[in-house]
Order: C-alpha cells, then structure tokens, then sequence
C-alpha cells in the first residue's frame, strides 16, 4: 500500500463532493455531499497519520474531532432546512434569494 | 513501481475492493433522482469509508464512522427527508439544469487533476510504514484525554451549543402555532 493511492482516492470522493454540492437544488442533497466531502478528508487525516508514523496518532484523533464536527453540521443543517421550509414551503435553494437586489 | 507490482499484493486487491464501489455509489449519490435512494447510497459510501479506515489500521476510528455517521447522520438525514416532505419519487427538479452540470464537473475535474498532480510528484508510490505500528485504540484514548484534551473539551463544548440550537431552531412556539425564531 503507499500513500498516494489514499489520497488519490480521498481527492476523487471529494470531487465528486463537490460536485453533487455544485449541481444539487435540494438542501437536503447540499447536505448529503457534504458529508461526503467530509469521509473523504477522514480518509485523508487518517492515511497522512499513517504516513507520517506520529507517535501522538493526531491524525486519528482530529478525524475523530472532523467526525463529530460532521454531526454537528447536520444537527444544525437540517435544522435551518426545517426551519426554512416551516417559514417558506420550499427546500429549494434556488428560491433563497431574499438578499439578492 | 509498475501497476502488476502494485497489484501482486493482496492489500491492493482488498483496497481496489472498497475502493471502486465506494466510488460507484458517491457517483450515484450524487445523481441520483430519488432522494431517499441518495441516503442509501450515502450509507454504502460511509461503510466502504469505514472499512478503508480499518485497512489503514485504524480501528477506532472506522468503527466510530459506523456508529455516528451510518448510526445517527443517517437516520438524520431520513428525519429530514421525512419532514421537509422532499419528494420521494423521481423528481427532475432536484439537480441544476445540463450547462451547470457541466460547469461543475469541469470544476470537480480539474480539482481532481490539480491534487492528484501535486500528490503524485510530492509522494511518488512511497510505501507506508508497516501494520505493526498501528495504533492501537487504548493509545488512542490516552492521547485524546492527555495531549489533545483542550480541543477534546473544545469540541464537547461546540457539540452542546449544536444540540441547543438544534433544539431552538426546528422547535415550534407553543403560542404562535407557525415556527419560531427567523
């Protein structure tokens, strides 16, 4: 195993994060490649920590942080998605142009 | 090192296993037109990201990808499909029309060639270190709680003020009957 091909596999799942992020209309989907976006930088911190044979293991321990930052993000993703939907019956982000002139 | 090299070992073999679907269902996911089929897709992306941890060694953090991601931001994920009242079928009007999809893979591409670029001429095929040096889980405990207790306490804190203003954002006023806040 070397190192490239994990990032090289980290770098094509956060694409493809950014992708989905890019095109999707639904909140919710916005939502669903960010996660996606975020295993990737896990598999990154988690195959760098390998590499780098730190006694400290501080690329497991800030994957476990980016983990649960993760869980937070949806926590408090979904609910403003709630909220905005309760407010304005849509999940569409397109239709969020209050600030625009 | 030449690719009959790379794939004389059974690791590659394993890796090449989780890697390609795992690729496959974030390519899915991410086109998919039925909403809840992306959840699904996303728990085969987040398993096969589990089980990549486990091969590099790192037990406890994979499992802790079962238990939070596929465990609870999943089941999230289905709560906020359910409430939003997303629309469970095919629905067109989920993704951006062809000319941005396009423009988006255009961007995706060429951020995949830059990383991959700067990733293969700073780490050319370099092996890593053997599995004995894994991190063994109990190590893993001792350091969060010694060396990484500040952030450990900072993110404890953040998960707390998460769970609040989860809770005052999608809670209804009992008064007003329509939803509170904003």
């Amino acid at each position: 195993m070397t190192i490239t091909q994990f990032i090289l596999l980290g770098a094509a799942l956060f694409s493809i994060g950014v992708y989905g992020l890019l095109t999707r209309r639904n909140a919710v989907l916005v939502l669903l490649s960010v996660e996606v976006m975020l295993a990737a930088v896990t598999i990154n911190l988690v195959a760098f920590d390998r590499h780098v044979a730190d006694q400290l293991a501080g690329g497991q321990v800030f994957a476990l942080f980016t983990i649960a930052i993760g869980a937070a993000e949806v926590g408090i993703g979904l609910a403003i998605v709630l909220l905005i939907f309760r407010n304005r019956r849509t999940s569409n982000v397109d239709d969020l142009e209050l600030l625009k002139l | 090192m030449s690719f009959d090299d790379w794939l004389s070992t059974s690791e590659n073999w394993v890796f090449l296993v989780i890697a390609l679907p795992m690729l496959a269902a974030a390519v899915k996911l991410v086109t998919t037109t039925n909403v809840v089929h992306a959840a699904l897709y996303l728990v085969g992306t987040l398993a096969a990201s589990a089980a990549m941890l486990i091969l590099l060694g790192a037990e406890f953090v994979g499992w802790t990808v079962v238990l939070i991601s596929i465990g609870a931001v999943v089941v999230l994920f289905l709560f906020g499909i359910m409430i939003t009242r997303a629309p469970m079928g095919r629905e067109v009007t989920l993704s951006h029309p062809r000319n941005v999809k396009i423009a988006a893979a255009a961007v995706s591409f060429a951020l995949f060639a830059l990383i991959g670029f700067a990733v293969i001429d700073a780490f050319s095929a370099q092996p890593l270190t053997e599995p004995a040096d894994a991190t063994r889980t109990g190590d893993l405990g001792a350091v969060l709680f010694t060396r990484f207790v500040i952030p450990f306490e900072a993110i404890s804190v953040l998960l707390l003020a998460a769970l609040i203003g989860g809770i005052v954002l999608a809670r209804r006023d009992p008064g007003s009957g329509e939803g509170g806040g904003l």
